[in-house]
């Protein structure tokens, strides 16, 4: 039986790895065929901002990836809403993450939820495995 | 499903305690040990807070507060563990999780 | 019970792997199994044999080492991290062209899957980080 298996996003891109290498374990993850969700809360939320450019550091941009993540049947990206507000960003200043629902024809969903802080807690509370980033 | 939370970082420079009681559900733990134990020590406005948490047990791992020297300025009423009681804490929750 | 421990820290600069040593002492000490410790991010540093910490400190290598020994402990390094640290076993500086490799005794490098693997596998995952 598949187990539920929730990576904890918590940290900004590019000041320190733990973004990118967080993203790569989602990637091999996904070949396990668990029930996989990704929460973004405090700085977390950085990661899937729009317009990140690294021309001027020297770093890769790896934020287009994150938009690929549908592709690997990853599309239960909870954001939490207080995170975002206290950082003054909304949904609009976040990349807009998709999938395609292959028991509706293909039809192209939003992959992000925008979720408070008790409605995330609940989410997590339903995890078999918190993977920490 | 009860969860121990595991936090390891002083109130002080970090906002991962905050963050943690933000989500912690009624009905699990959390554990401070390395760092996070000063969050435990009394005067302190977190110690307050843990004291006065609803429905949530704290932990110390007691090796690590006495490693900063701070054993005896634990708030009373919170549980100070030794490793073995972390390997407890660990087997009766149905999972961690580590803020970090 | 069947535990998992992931260490995503260097040794020395944080407490990270001495916390998880700790853990995983007391945990077989009691008669738990540990499936894996899962050495991530800097953590894949804890697996160099080339550290001389001074002779007075504990050596958090050679520990691991002997406690892999005693309880035939998997120690997996992440190779994707390790790669990009410098951390290599011979067939991986064979492969990789490079005229050293620096791998512990009692340590394995390994795929992210390991991890996956441990989690699926493992009734609780133990993270130690920063």
């Amino acid at each position: 039986m598949a187990k539920k298996f929730m990576y904890m996003n918590t940290k900004a891109p590019y000041g320190t790895i733990y973004a990118l290498e967080s993203l790569e374990v989602v990637l091999i993850g996904a070949a396990f065929e668990q029930d996989v969700s990704l929460a973004f809360i405090g700085d977390g939320v950085y990661q899937l901002t729009k317009g990140q450019n690294t021309d001027g550091i020297g770093m890769k941009n790896f934020s287009p990836t994150y938009t690929a993540l549908g592709d690997y049947d990853v599309n239960k990206i909870y954001v939490e809403k207080e995170s975002l507000e206290e950082r003054g960003l909304s949904l609009d200043d976040l990349q807009h993450l998709t999938w395609e629902d292959e028991d509706e024809d293909w039809a192209e969903k939003d992959s992000i939820r925008l979720v408070s802080r008790s409605e995330l807690a609940d989410v997590i509370e339903d995890q078999d495995v918190i993977l920490s980033f | 499903m009860a969860t121990l939370h595991t936090v390891n970082k002083s109130p002080f420079g970090s906002s991962v305690l905050d963050d943690c009681l933000g989500l912690a559900k009624s009905g699990s733990t959390v554990l401070l040990f390395e760092d996070g134990v000063y969050a435990a020590t009394t005067g302190t406005k977190s110690a307050e807070a843990i004291t006065n948490a609803d429905g949530i047990t704290f932990a110390v791992l007691g090796p690590d507060a006495k490693a900063r020297g701070v054993e005896g300025k634990i708030a009373d009423g919170i549980k100070v563990v030794d490793y073995d009681g972390f390997v407890d804490l660990v087997a009766e929750h149905d999972k961690v999780h580590a803020w970090l | 019970m069947k535990l998992g421990i992931q260490i995503n820290e260097g040794p020395y600069q944080h407490q990270s792997s001495d916390s998880a040593y700790q853990f995983a002492k007391a945990a077989l000490a009691k008669g738990h199994e540990i499936f894996r410790v899962f050495f991530y991010h800097d953590g894949v540093n804890n697996g160099t044999r080339l550290a001389v910490p001074p002779q007075d400190d504990r050596n958090i290598t050679q520990q691991w080492t002997e406690l892999q020994k005693e309880h035939n402990l998997d120690l997996v390094v992440c190779i994707a991290a390790a790669q990009r640290r410098g951390l290599m076993d011979e067939d991986e500086a064979k492969r990789q062209g490079k005229d050293a490799n620096n791998i512990a005794e009692g340590f394995r490098i390994s795929g992210l899957g390991q991890l996956i693997e441990a989690g699926i596998e493992c009734d609780r995952l133990v993270t130690f980080g920063a």
